[in-house]
């Protein structure tokens, strides 16, 4: 990738940086398949701009923060996630077929794909690069402890760490611990502070400020 | 399992990352290609041309076929492995073939080649297939 470009500035007409490779095939098979009228490039656009911007963690965010403030919700959410996430209007491609686990102060739950990198992406986003890894993907389940500690999380050796292997039918959804010193936060605040990769059991939330003067 | 290559976090730290575009919460497409290339393989599936089943067996074939050939997998050619995995299955599903990719990929080569930087790349009409 590493394009030289230190010559032929001087030289007119300054022709257009040839695109790498894996751009030249994408373009190819687009421009193919459009012409056929096999895709639609409105629509390859209205998807990337939802997975880019739109869609994002965001919305598992306000799934959760609803689950802290609802109890109601939050019952129909681990009975059946896929009914409640559509129920608030993220339904939609991959993410049809979903699981809510809830970590609790005994129970941490954190998620992986084996086989490649299955995720639920209406309600998460697109997946972070450590997620596609090959060692996230073999050592979370053989070593989860080990793993969570490199990601700064160190659980005491009671709590009971259970890894759900995401496949092509289903994805999981973990619904963070709510931090102590929270009972006053509405549930726009609160989606504010919840992260992806708490949704995904990498990360165990705490309140905003703690540790600090607040 | 306590040495570099093993371990996953926190990955921005890592040389290999180091220009991927970010936000707040990590990474989203290293380079535009990505994105299309991700929204291809959507939008075939849900106009029905193959079921995401299939998409998921052909994306693990393309990550069995790299270890088969001794390459790192850490997540920075999995664009790469998808792009594979999306020619093999429109090839498979006869929606196009090899030859006109390859045939494509070189017009649209030559289309930027011979644009001067700022315009619009477009192909040419006689390099068009049809």
């Amino acid at each position: 990738m590493s394009h030289a470009h230190t010559h032929d500035h001087d030289h007119a007409p300054e022709h257009s940086e040839v695109p790498s490779d894996p751009a030249l095939r994408v373009k190819a098979l687009e421009s193919l398949l459009v012409e056929k009228g096999l895709v639609d490039p409105a629509a390859l656009d209205a998807i990337i701009d939802a997975y880019e911007r739109k869609i994002g963690p965001r919305n598992g965010a306000r799934i959760v923060a609803r689950a802290w403030t609802d109890p109601a919700f939050k019952q129909r959410l681990l009975d059946d996630a896929t009914a409640a996430i559509a129920e608030m209007g993220f339904a939609g491609r991959q993410g049809e077929h979903m699981v809510a686990v809830e970590n609790t102060p005994a129970v941490h739950n954190m998620v992986v794909c084996t086989l490649c990198s299955c995720y639920p992406w209406p309600v998460l986003g697109l997946p972070p690069l450590w997620y596609k890894s090959a060692p996230y993907r073999s050592r979370a389940v053989i070593d989860p402890r080990g793993v969570l500690h490199e990601f700064g999380l160190d659980l005491a050796p009671e709590v009971e760490i259970r890894v759900w292997d995401s496949t092509s039918e289903v994805r999981y959804l973990v619904l963070p611990e709510r931090p102590a010193g929270t009972e006053a936060m509405s549930a726009d605040e609160l989606a504010e502070m919840v992260t992806r990769d708490s949704m995904i059991g990498a990360e165990r939330l705490s309140a905003p400020g703690k540790g600090a003067a607040a | 399992m306590s040495t570099s290559e093993t371990r996953i976090a926190p990955p921005l730290d890592r040389p290999a990352f180091a220009r991927l575009p970010r936000d707040a919460d990590g990474p989203v497409f290293a380079e535009p290609w990505q994105a299309q290339a991700f929204a291809l393989a959507v939008r075939l599936s849900e106009a029905g041309w193959f079921s995401w089943h299939e998409w998921t067996l052909a994306l693990g074939e393309q990550f069995r076929s790299a270890a088969a050939r001794g390459e790192p997998d850490d997540g920075s050619r999995y664009y790469e492995h998808w792009l594979a995995a999306l020619e093999s299955l429109v090839t498979a599903k006869g929606l196009s073939d090899p030859a006109a990719l390859s045939e494509r990929k070189h017009a649209w080569a030559e289309a930027y080649r011979r644009t001067p930087h700022g315009e619009p790349v477009a192909l040419a009409a006689a390099m068009r297939g049809t």
